[in-house]
Parts: structure tokens; sequence; C-alpha cells
């Protein structure tokens, strides 16, 4: 309390002369920064560049299974097109948007310190992710790849006469950006806390992203390794995945899941991190259970390692492996569970408020639930052997990555807005958008559960004329999302340039990064915060002018 | 495709046509049983609490509630009871699915880009069709010659990969008759979404009756579009516009055709035959020598019905003309023919050549 002065709380005090956007207007000040907030806003701008295409790719796919010949796409080019939207959104978007844009921005913010341990070393992730970006642009101009994202071999190695190379070099080189920042999150977590910052003082988000980052450094290298086997086998013919020469294609499975299973955590984790803080702060209510929450990511984390099996149910490993990694993969739905019901309790006698990013938290529990509770058909080894490689997976993934990951990131940039722009979003036009994002995405994603246990096959350039209904839904829904998913480029973009301008706090909530003027200085705080208070406690004793603020609010309502 | 429709019992509800199928749906039901009772009891308490506790005052400050163990614990405990049930259900199903009982009738399978091939124990072969007896256990012996693929019946809801280099096996019992589809289900490159077929279940005494060669009431052209399309697969790489790897054989009938050895000739029914059973003797400007040969595979009849189909690509219809050049034996000499056709008197005969290559079916039938 006593150390409260120090800290901007009331949110009216002049914001400092020099921001951290207002902090040098050159490219060079921009591409020489060693700031985390403006390489967070760099990453920002790469991170969309790469959904807007990679969502490009997506309307092709609708587009196409609106009618069951393959008819607007050749089936030659529709195999490009599914693999090419799924590399990108996979490698360029969900794997680094959450934590290369808000965690970095956020991270050192939230516990208090100037920067992250390893200013240059983020750049350097950034550089790398930009040079990754570019060879796997570069190979889809040259003529893409078609082997799925998946690159199964034989036919990644052997059969495809596609771009695989190249594209397998750019994973490969988008690898060491991820193992870079996952380092940077550890290390700075660790050593840079503020004083009175204790890890149980942490916000969640900071939590999520420790577990995210043990899995970055833990499971990148493995992808690296199995993609440099796969250029290997492909240059020279090593044989460790031909069966002609003593290798094994099944083996290729075991080294590409063992990274890509718990590369969905990386997905996800960071997701589940920003809807702790959303539901807990727009129902000014401290979290329920917090430890159970914090550990409930460091078990998925651990456990997410042990689960990649269940992708090769059907891929003729032996029964009893398929036994053991099903048994696993309802053990891991529990963590899962419990972090669902702590959101939900905390609602219980709160004070819930229904801005943008709260639409999103809530959006994202009853979407996330379905996506979860879908893991638990394809984890069942009996019923999975029918479901798997089939839409019903499709439709599956995409509630637990879109309607899990992008919702909550949708929801973080909204929430952090007013922090990293100084502007507010509108509030209108961000409900309409969440809302058309969520009409849009049941309408594109359902129809497919029932697709899938009809048989429909996934990565079916024409499929049998009995399964046309359900795919027309899907495009249609598929067209709503799409404006949805729209929607906030245009409105954030205006927003930055001609919104209102935001206070430092305006929904009064206790996290450090609310004490911190918008958009913060350069160095984040004007004095080393000292932290007093527990995690997500609203009252005034723990510095938040409660009384200051509803008289503001009365002159200038919050629209 | 009505079929798969016509006895569901569920709208959108695939057809139930093994023993597996009720296992698998049962397991599925308990699963939308209990997803369903989670998914309404937590979406109806954020609802509730929703409402309940919306903002009445700006910035207020509810009492806190740190958690609580009791509950903690209830919902750790209740959840992996639940998962244990539904991994117990599902293990159960799965060992059934992967055990093949020893007195099944065996069947090898065969898996190409982008074609099934099938064999029965008795010789019979087919493409990308198996026929099998109702109510008896059948077990698939499968591998592949090029890349992964993966057998898949959603009527019997079961499936599995094969795999070069080792054989994988699938059984299962069909309990009703009916035509049933066959898909690829691992993603196989170009014409993944081509390859696939029909399972048709018969009653033994129908299913005898195809063993020893049955009739169908088809015509000369509709027989020759079956086989051309569907059982030889020739579609993969004679049809699908400018991507395909075989001849176009559309308006070529009564044309001149020149040959990489610098002859020529008019085609001719002769011509057409001629290149089904021994393609390497005449490779056409401008194809590379891909086909294999189909000698051995087709029977007279079938031939007869082949260059039926393909001359009525021509717009060609004369079957009075098409039978009687095609009963013409085959030593009309045509110059760029370096053998003539030596055939099996056997039509189910099983042969060691290798089938056709693929490349493009245009879009869907």
């Amino acid at each position: 309390m006593q150390n409260i002065d120090a800290i901007n709380v009331s949110g009216i005090r002049a914001e400092p002369p020099v921001n951290y956007l207002t902090n040098g207007f050159t490219i060079k000040s921009w591409l020489l920064t060693k700031d985390h907030k403006r390489i967070a806003i760099m990453y920002l701008l790469s991170i969309s560049v790469f959904f807007m295409l990679g969502g490009l790719y997506a309307s092709a796919i609708r587009l196409e299974l609106l009618t069951p010949a393959s008819d607007l796409l050749q089936s030659g080019t529709y195999n490009k097109v599914f693999t090419q939207h799924g590399i990108i959104m996979i490698f360029l978007f969900l794997i680094p948007a959450i934590p290369a844009v808000l965690g970095n921005f956020l991270i050192p913010i939230m516990i208090g310190a100037k920067d992250l341990a390893f200013p240059r070393i983020n750049l350097l992730s950034l550089y790398i992710y930009w040079a990754a970006g570019a060879l796997i642009v570069f190979a889809l101009l040259q003529g893409g790849v078609d082997t799925g994202w998946t690159f199964y071999t034989p036919y990644s190695t052997t059969f495809s006469n596609s771009y695989v190379m190249l594209v397998g070099l750019g994973i490969f080189v988008n690898g060491f950006s991820s193992i870079l920042t996952g380092l940077n999150f550890i290390v700075t977590i660790h050593t840079m806390r503020a004083p009175g910052m204790t890890w149980f003082r942490m916000p969640l988000f900071v939590w999520a992203h420790y577990a995210t980052s043990l899995v970055m450094i833990l499971g990148t290298p493995v992808i690296a390794i199995t993609v440099l086997m796969l250029a290997l086998e492909r240059a020279v013919g090593i044989g460790i995945f031909d069966p002609a020469i003593g290798g094994d294609p099944i083996l290729f499975q075991h080294l590409f899941w063992f990274y890509s299973h718990p590369a969905v955590y990386i997905m996800i984790l960071p997701g589940m991190g920003i809807i702790s803080e959303l539901i807990s702060n727009f129902s000014r209510k401290k979290i329920f259970g917090y430890e159970f929450i914090a550990f409930s990511s460091i078990a998925i984390a651990v456990f997410g390692f042990l689960v990649w099996g269940h992708h090769m149910f059907v891929s003729g490993q032996s029964i009893y492996a398929g036994l053991v990694f099903s048994f696993l993969t309802m053990v891991v739905a529990v963590p899962s569970a419990i972090k669902v019901f702590n959101w939900a309790a905390t609602l219980y006698q709160g004070s819930i408020s229904y801005d943008t990013p709260m639409l999103y938290g809530l959006f994202f529990i009853g979407l996330f639930l379905i996506g979860g509770l879908t893991g638990l058909f394809l984890g069942a080894i009996g019923l999975t052997v029918h479901l798997t490689d089939t839409y019903f997976i499709v439709a599956h993934f995409h509630y637990v990555m879109v309607g899990g990951q992008v919702l909550a990131y949708l929801g973080g940039i909204h929430y952090w807005w007013s922090k990293m722009t100084g502007k507010m979003y509108p509030e209108f036009w961000g409900k309409i958008a969440a809302m058309l994002v969520f009409v849009g995405f049941n309408l594109t994603f359902f129809p497919q559960f029932i697709l899938g246990y009809m048989g429909m096959p996934r990565r079916y350039a024409s499929y049998p004329a009995e399964f046309q209904v359900l795919n027309i839904f899907s495009t249609a829904g598929a067209s709503i999302l799409g404006i949805g998913l729209m929607m906030p480029v245009f409105y954030l973009t205006y927003s930055f340039f001609f919104g209102k301008k935001a206070e430092a706090n305006p929904w009064m909530l206790p996290g450090l990064e609310w004490r911190t003027a918008s958009p913060p200085p350069t160095e984040n705080f004007e004095k080393t915060p000292i932290v007093t208070w527990e995690a997500y406690e609203f009252g005034e004793e723990n510095g938040l002018d409660l009384e200051e603020a509803k008289r503001r609010e009365l002159v200038a309502p919050v629209v | 495709m009505m079929i798969m429709q016509q006895n569901s019992w569920i709208p959108l509800f695939p057809e139930q046509a093994s023993t597996f199928a009720w296992q698998v749906d049962y397991l599925y039901f308990y699963l939308l049983a209990i997803s369903a009772f989670f998914t309404i009891g937590i979406v109806a308490a954020l609802l509730f609490f929703a409402i309940k506790y919306r903002e009445k005052e700006k910035f207020a400050t509810p009492k806190e509630i740190h958690g609580s163990i009791a509950l903690e614990t209830v919902w750790s405990i209740i959840p992996f009871v639940i998962s244990m049930t539904i991994f117990l259900g599902g293990a159960v199903v799965y060992y059934n699915q992967y055990r093949p009982p020893a007195d099944a009738m065996n069947i090898y399978v065969v898996g190409k880009q982008w074609m099934w091939k099938l064999q029965h124990e008795t010789g019979q072969r087919e493409i990308n069709e198996l026929h099998i007896p109702v109510g008896r256990k059948v077990k698939l012996t499968m591998t592949t010659e090029d890349v992964l693929h993966d057998f898949y019946i959603p009527a019997f809801r079961t499936k599995a990969d094969v795999v070069p280099g080792r054989y994988t096996t699938l059984w299962f019992e069909a309990t009703k008759p009916g035509k049933y589809h066959l898909y690829c289900a691992e993603y196989c490159g170009l014409n993944h979404s081509g390859m696939g077929g029909w399972i048709y279940v018969m009653e033994q005494r129908d299913f005898d009756n195809w063993l020893s060669g049955n009739v169908s009431g088809q015509t000369p052209v509709e027989a020759g579009k079956d086989l051309f399309e569907n059982k030889l697969g020739c579609a993969s790489c004679h049809q699908g516009g400018k991507d395909q790897r075989g001849a176009v054989l559309e308006n070529m009938y009564g044309k001149e055709v020149k040959f990489t050895n610098g002859q020529s000739l008019i085609r001719d029914d002769e011509y057409i035959r001629n290149s089904i059973l021994n393609p390497g003797g005449q490779i056409v400007e401008g194809y590379q020598p891909i086909m294999p040969t189909f000698k051995g595979q087709v029977t007279e009849e079938q031939l007869v019905q082949l260059v039926a189909y393909i001359k009525s690509l021509s717009g060609v219809t004369g079957t009075t003309k098409s039978s009687s050049t095609m009963t013409t034996p085959a030593n009309t000499a045509t110059p760029a023919t370096t053998a003539s056709p030596k055939l099996e008197s056997n039509p189910n005969a099983p042969s060691n050549t290798k089938e056709p290559t693929s490349e493009q079916k245009g879009g869907n039938k």
C-alpha cells in the first residue's frame, strides 16, 4: 500500500511525455529496437498477414467443397491449397500468435520487468520468423507443396514432386524462433519478477506461457531433426523411412507427432491463459482455484508429451501401444476439464460486464467445451477407428484451434488493445464482430462432425453427392466467419488512428499492466513496482482508486 | 448413393452393416450423452451466472472466494472416472476389431496410387470393388505398392492404414446385403479422393453365383463404362481434362494416329483392343510408355464392352459394327502391333501382370 504511490493507479494522471510508440519514428528505430513491445507490434503485423493468407486458402477450400465434383479446383491444386492452409496457419500463425504478440508485449509488464531477459535474442526470434515466413512464401510462389501439413512418408520423400525441401527448411528455421522465444520467457519469468511478485502472485497468463515455453524448448528440436531427416531422405535417400532398405515409414509418424501433439498445447495453453485473465477480470472476481489452474497448465504440458500415439491408432502400430496411448489421452482430458470448471465457478457471485473481450471469453468456454468433449470421442480407441481421417477430426481440431485459440487471441487483442495502442477499440463493432465469429464458426464446423460420422474422409477434393447439403452449410458458415474475422482488421486499424483515447486503466483492474500508462513508456514503469497484493484482487485496498473512477464514469461514461 | 441412406433410422446417420457397427454406435451414443450432459450443464451454469451476477454497479468489488479443495477434488475425480469408462468401452471395441478370427475368409488387398486391387483366395481379382457374402467373417491382408493408403468402409465402422513394406490386417463380418462405400482415408497424393469404390455384400447364393461368373443386364456400352470408370480404373489416367496422364480418348475414333516409331494407322476397334492388351507395342507420339498391359485381366466379353464404350466417346454407336469387328481375330495385321494378344480362357484367372498406373480422375462420379 505504501508503495502504491509509485504507480499510476487512477488512470487520470497525464501520460508520460514519451511512450514506446513515440520513442523514435524511423524505420531503423523499429527494425533495430530491443523493446519487447515494439517487437510484439511487428509480430502482430506479420502474423496478421499470414493469418489472412491462410484464410484465403481456407476460402478456396470451402468454395471448392460447395459442389461434390472437383470443379473449381482440380484435385492437384486442391491438395496444394489444403496443405498450404495447414502449414501457414499452424507454423506461421497458431504457434507464434499468442506467445509472440501478446506474451511478448505483456509478460515483462505483468511481472514488473523492464524488458525480457534477452532483448537482442527476442529481436533475433522475429528475424528468424521472418526468414522462415519468406522461405515458405517463396516455396508457395514456386509452385507450393502438396503433402498435407503432416508430411507423411513415403509420399513426401519419394512421390511428391512439390517443394517439400523448401517448406521443410522454412519449418526447420521457424523452430529456432520458437525455441528462442520459449527460452527468453522462461529465463525472464525466473529471474526478472519485480519485488513482491512471487510465483503465486503471477497472473495465470504468465503461468500458461511458462508451461508453453517448456513445451517449446523441449518439443521443437524434435520437429527440427525430423524435418532434417526427411530432407536427407529426399535428397540422398538415406533410407530411415524407406522400407526397401530397412527403414520404416511409421517411424516418421512417431517423430512427427512427438512434436506435433505437444505443439497443439503450444497453440492452446496461451489461449487458456488469456481466458483466465478475461473471466476473472470481467467478473471482478478472484479466479476460482488459482493453483489448480496454474498446475493444470503444467500438467497438460507434461502429459502432452506422452500421448502422441493417439494420432496413429489405425496406422499399424501395435494394438497394445494403441491401448496405452488411449489411456493416457483420457488422463490428459482431466486438467482441461478442471480449467473449465474453475472458469465457470469464477463467475459465481461476480460482477460481470460484457465488454467485447468477455464475449470472446464466454464463447471460448462454449467452443472449447465442444472441442474438448469431441476429443474424448477421438481418444476412445474403438470409436476413433471409425472417426479418424474423417471430417470429425477436422471439426474437432478446428473447435480447439479456431474456437479455442483464435477466439482467445481475438479476445486478448481487444482486451489489451488500449494498452498496446493507447486507443479504445469501438465497443459496438467489437460485439458485432464477436457474434458473427461465433455464429459463423459454429455453422462452419458443427456440420463437419455429422459429415465425419457419416464417413466423409478428409482431404477429398471431390465427394459423394449425399454429403453436399452439409457442405453447403459449412461453406455458408465460413463466409459469415470470414466477415467476422475481417471486421477487426478495419475497425482496429481505424481506432489506432482516430479512436477514443484510452485511460491507463479503463476497467479499473489490478494487474500490473493496468498500473502503467497506455501506451506504456519504453521502460514499462516509471519506477520499478513493488507488489504487495495477490493476483486478481479488485478492492480499493490494493491501490485501485475506485471512487475516483466512479466519479470519472459519471462525467464521461465509457461507451 | 441412395442405398447408403435408405435404411438409416436416424437422418444423417450412416448405415449399420457389420457386426462392429452397433458396438461403435453404442459407444458413440454413450459419448454423445456424456457430452450433452456436460455441455448443457456448463452452458446453463454460465448463462445463469451471466444473468444473475451481471454488473449492477460499475467497478464493484464482489466478495472474494479463493477456491475449494473439496470442489476441485470432486471435479477432478468425476471426469477421471468417466474418462476411464470411455477408455474401457473403447478398448473392448478396438480389441475385437483388431483381433482377426482364425476361421475368416481371406482376401488380399494391394493399394496403389490410386486404386484398390483385391484378390480372393479362389483366384478372382477385383479392382475398386469387393464382393463378399453376408454373415461370413472376412479378413483382409493388406499392403501397398507405393505410399500409405487406408482401407475405410464407413458402413462397417472400420478402417486400417496400408503401409509399404509390411502387411496390415482388417476384418469384419457384414450383416446386411447391399452396396457400401469404400474410401481411401489416408492422403495419398493427386487423386486421393478418387481412390474408392464399392463393397457389395451379397447373400451366399448370389455370392456363389458371382464367383462362377455372372451376367448383368447392361448393354455393352454401359458395361464398358462401368469397367472403364470403376472396375479397371482406366478413368484415372484417361479422364480428367488437360492434366490427365493417358491419351485422350474423346473423338479420336476413325482418325489417324502417329506412333513414336514413325508408323501410323487409322484408329479402329482393333487398335483399341491392342492398346488395352499390349500398350507398349504402340506408343502414341507425345505420351510416355506408362500404361501397363491388361492382358489376362480382361475377358473377351469385357474387351468387347470396353471397345464399345471407348467408341461411344467419339460418338460412334454402331454396336452391330463393333460386334462384327470385334469378332474378327486379332491377326488382321496392324503395323504397330508387336504381338497378337493371347487370350486366356478363364476370365478370372489370377495374373501377375501390373495394373495401370493412374493420374487423374475427373471429379466425382
